[in-house]
């Protein structure tokens, strides 16, 4: 594939890097609009497709932009959009980590740490329901994700085991 | 980020249960991949620069060329019945994994009774209402902070 393919790989992962908030999962929608609608550069469907092997392989859910560079334009795709996406927001997060460290203690410090510990864990409970509405769309399978929960809530067994003895549940047709 | 809990609080505790929902919470405010971000957070702590850059290629390289061979294997066999079957097995797993990880950081000692309301009003705002993410976190993290402020005076 050509330079302009990679060029604009890296220019478009860099700005969604910036007004990812929240992580991978908000701006899907974004990415969703520049590779499939503004740049052609593959259909709707191949795209969730994409997305739903980022979600059950193992590493940040991020990684989907690997898939779709190297989709795009091979292994340098791949490279490309995902420095793209990670650089600019790792390169903001330790500037900011090492004067956050600084003002350990401050007033102003804890209670913006305290703030926002419920805004996070109203965010992950928010993630929780909205994956579960996309991932399920039968009895079976919600009564999966909530063993799953309670499994996981209530002894300290991989959560890789659940994943392989969930795909076998799949494998035998009851979700 | 179920699997970076478990890792950084109970099996290397290289972080208490408070530190990571602290880091968490950082690097949720933070633009970018929070898992990445909570990786470059630690390892800055730990080593400055070569620890951020170490903890990044640690968190990514293995899963990056991981991640392009399932891609090839699922070019290849995805429309096969069964390996459709199985992913659907999967997500519904990796979706309680996410659920349980939210219940789990709810029943945090950090967060304290009265601002409670603030994460129930944000699990309104963004499951239910589906508001968008930066307009309602710029309008909602000041007022949950300011509420903090308050409180402790």
């Amino acid at each position: 594939m050509n330079e302009e393919t990679l060029a604009q790989l890296a220019m478009d992962f860099s700005v969604l890097s910036l007004i990812a908030v929240g992580g991978a999962i908000t701006v899907l929608p974004e990415m969703h609009r520049s590779v499939v609608e503004v740049h052609g550069w593959m259909g709707s469907a191949q795209f969730a497709e994409l997305f739903a092997l980022a979600q059950a392989a193992p590493g940040p859910n991020i990684l989907v932009v690997s898939l779709i560079g190297w989709k795009v334009a091979g292994l340098a795709g791949a490279v490309v959009a995902t420095a793209a996406v990670c650089g600019p927001s790792c390169v903001l997060t330790f500037a900011v980590s090492r004067i956050w460290q600084r003002f350990r203690g401050a007033r102003w410090r804890t209670a913006v740490e305290d703030g926002l510990v419920p805004v996070t864990v109203g965010l992950m409970l928010a993630g929780g329901y909205l994956i579960t509405l996309s991932a399920d769309h039968s009895w079976p399978a919600f009564a999966t994700t909530a063993v799953t929960a309670a499994v996981v809530l209530t002894t300290r067994i991989h959560p890789l085991w659940l994943f392989g003895a969930a795909g076998l549940i799949g494998l035998a047709g009851w979700v | 980020m179920p699997f970076a809990r478990r890792m950084l609080v109970e099996e290397r505790r290289w972080l208490s249960a408070e530190e990571f929902t602290d880091v968490l919470s950082l690097c949720q405010l933070l633009p970018g991949p929070n898992i990445v971000n909570v990786a470059v957070c630690v390892g800055a702590r730990y080593h400055g620069v070569r620890g951020a850059v170490a903890a990044f290629a640690g968190l990514m390289t293995a899963p990056f060329f991981i991640m392009l061979a399932l891609g090839a294997l699922y070019t290849e066999y995805g429309d096969l019945p069964a390996v459709s079957a199985v992913f659907r097995g999967i997500s519904a797993a990796a979706a309680g994994l996410v659920v349980a990880m939210g219940l789990k950081m709810a029943a945090s000692r950090r967060l304290r009774s009265a601002m409670a309301s603030f994460a129930v009003l944000t699990l309104i705002g963004i499951a239910l209402m589906r508001l968008p993410l930066v307009l309602f976190l710029l309008s909602v993290a000041p007022l949950s902070v300011m509420a903090t402020l308050w409180r402790a005076k």
